[in-house]
């Protein structure tokens, strides 16, 4: 079972010291916070991805490569990649470059991003949204199989014999999840690629995405990629944790009442009662964190929310010393306890899906043939491409 | 004979509350003319005020409270409704107009409802027609032809309880008509729904859509005319 943390990368006024941090200290303190993930245990880190104040993270991948060179262990991934409003040939380029710099310790969840204004700024709508995550996915899902990619859909100009540089380490592509808590049409298409689930699992009502990972599973097995016990899920979750329960409810409170998005709205017992929101002592946080596996089933990844509304990097750093220290070794021995030995305790990483492939043969290791000097590599790029176009003998 | 189950929604504040007895007036004239008629009627009184602390969790992060849950079952499973307000500055309350907005688009698709607004004086008695009405119609909601009014001098008024009189006869014959739950089984469709709307009924996947054909490596053209429609592998 992976554990671990997703930052939503907003920069947000301290409302205790009245502080707020500039780009480059939360952006330093975001590479501290990932560092230190790794030093108390935890499996992964995952960075989303906004094109608007006050978030910092536009490009993941330039974050998630430089914290990749500081880790050993950490899986680096995303929550979420706009499968919308980027080009799936620069996903596909980007997440690759990642994936060879980390040596596959890496992954990525693809989501729509619900801000309209955005869009046009990439030269899309988003009423367009989930026709352009789909047939996005779908080419993304190609480039990184095929070495030529001849493709033509709604939202971007049509491909003819284009090659995404470079290939996939040992030409396996990375681990994909596809985040959506209400959905059906992500779900299916999860499904049907055999790629991973992710429900935020941060705002109720669970019951939809109950009900959507109930789908998910179901059709991971109709679609042939096994039972559905062993499809991959992943998990949110948000907390705040200290010795005790008291101490934890007065530290997070102030944060709590003016976090974007609920600050200001429900109190912080109502949402600690309606989401799965858990402030408390270690074994509070745990407790509320074994529910999940009740109501979606055993899962493989537990991102939590510790670096939001403006709580300091001293606080966060804190927060992780606890996690590391009280609540994740416990969880991982009673999830994998009550784990069903047909569900698999971990999602797929690069090694699991190189033996997937390959057996114990040795990866294939694309190399490119000599530029012919027209920019243009043609139907066979690499020595050991399959030619698409006919070969003529030559004298 | 059948059972019809009505669902009064009542936004007045104080108690007792002059909004709550027009409400009581009309759902007892409803009950009194199904019963002649030979029906029985179930009611389910939802008194907003009691909803008060959950509405800014609901407002603000969609979170609906254990008293909202069971409002919207009760509007799910009703035949018809009775949706009275007090009306401040000009406008049906803040709390009704609320709680109706805080509701899916889809709730109460062709269910018939009696309005009924109440106020201090007689110049805001267009608030019910100009506003309410409006809001029953982006809900697609069936608002009854008699609308509800009463100032303080149509408490004294005959009048007043021949128009709720009126407005109950109108509300059982739509209940009678099936109108609500035949658009449920034959048009249901044709109405715009998002997944888990419809107060979370709302469950139906279509796995034969367009959407689903490009979830499913497809694309968005006609299947005849797309050599890579893996369907056709």
């Amino acid at each position: 079972m992976q554990f671990g943390i997703m930052s939503v990368s907003d920069i947000t006024r301290d409302p205790v010291s009245g502080y707020t941090p500039s780009e480059a200290e939360r952006i330093d303190a975001i590479v501290k916070i990932a560092v230190h993930a790794e030093e108390v245990g935890l499996d992964v880190f995952a960075v989303g991805e906004h094109h608007n104040p006050p978030f910092f993270s536009s490009s993941p991948t330039t974050l998630l490569s430089h914290i990749g060179a500081l880790t050993e262990r950490l899986v680096l991934t995303t929550s979420t990649t706009l499968i919308t409003t980027n080009d799936p040939v620069r996903l596909a380029e980007e997440y690759a470059m990642l994936q060879h710099l980390t040596k596959g310790r890496m992954d990525l969840m693809l989501g729509r991003g619900n801000t309209a204004p955005v869009y046009p700024w990439f030269g899309q709508d988003i009423r367009q949204g989930l026709p352009l995550a789909l047939e996005n996915y779908n080419l993304l899902h190609r480039l990184w199989r095929e070495d030529v990619v001849d493709f033509e859909g709604q939202f971007r100009t049509a491909l003819q014999g284009f090659t995404s540089t470079p290939r996939p380490l040992d030409d396996v592509p990375p681990f994909v999840w596809h985040g959506s808590i209400r959905t059906p049409e992500i779900a299916e298409q999860a499904a049907f690629y055999g790629n991973g689930y992710f429900a935020n699992n941060i705002f109720w009502p669970k019951e939809h995405y109950k009900r959507l990972i109930r789908f998910y599973r179901q059709r991971f097995e109709h679609y042939g990629h096994g039972t559905q016990k062993q499809a991959v899920v992943g998990l949110g979750g948000q907390a705040f944790i200290a010795k005790n329960s008291q101490d934890a409810h007065d530290q997070f409170r102030p944060y709590f009442n003016e976090a974007p998005v609920y600050g200001h709205g429900p109190t912080m017992e109502d949402f600690e009662e309606m989401t799965p929101l858990s402030v408390g002592s270690p074994q509070e946080v745990i407790d509320k964190t074994l529910t999940f596996r009740e109501a979606f089933g055993d899962y493989q990844r537990q991102l939590f929310l510790v670096d939001h509304a403006g709580l300091p990097l001293k606080m966060v750093l804190e927060q992780l010393d606890l996690m590391g220290e009280h609540v994740v070794p416990v969880l991982r021995e009673e999830l994998d306890k009550l784990r069903d030995p047909e569900s698999p305790s971990n999602p797929p990483s690069h090694a699991d899906l190189v033996h997937a492939k390959y057996g114990d043969a040795e990866p294939r290791q694309p190399r490119p043939n000599a530029n012919r000097g027209d920019n243009v590599t043609g139907g066979s790029p690499y020595q050991d491409s399959e030619s698409t176009v006919g070969s003529y003998p030559t004298l | 004979m059948t059972d019809f189950r009505l669902v009064v929604v009542s936004a007045g504040v104080s108690d007792p509350s002059s909004t709550r007895l027009l409400a009581d007036r009309a759902t007892q004239r409803v009950t009194a003319l199904a019963r002649e008629r030979g029906h029985a009627v179930t009611v389910t009184t939802i008194d907003l005020r009691e909803l008060l602390q959950e509405l800014p969790a609901a407002l603000s992060s969609q979170l609906l409270g254990p008293r909202f849950t069971r409002a919207v079952d009760a509007l799910v499973a009703a035949d018809a409704v009775v949706a009275a307000a007090p009306v401040y500055k000009a406008g049906a309350s803040g709390l009704f107009t609320s709680f109706f907005q805080v509701l899916d688009n889809d709730l109460l698709i062709g269910k018939p409802v009696i309005l009924a607004a109440t106020a201090g004086t007689a110049r805001h008695a267009l608030v019910v027609d100009e506003e309410m009405r409006a809001l029953f119609a982006y809900l697609r909601a069936l608002p009854v032809p008699t609308s509800l009014f009463a100032s303080t001098e149509d408490w004294t008024d005959t009048a007043l309880g021949t128009r709720i009189d009126r407005a109950a006869r109108e509300l059982v014959l739509l209940m009678e008509s099936g109108f609500a739950r035949a658009v449920r089984d034959d048009a249901w469709g044709a109405y715009q729904h998002t997944y888990g709307s419809g107060g979370g009924t709302e469950l139906d996947i279509d796995l034969s859509s367009d959407m689903m054909r490009l979830a499913t490596g497809g694309s968005l053209r006609d299947p005849e005319d797309d050599p890579f429609d893996p369907r056709k592998a």
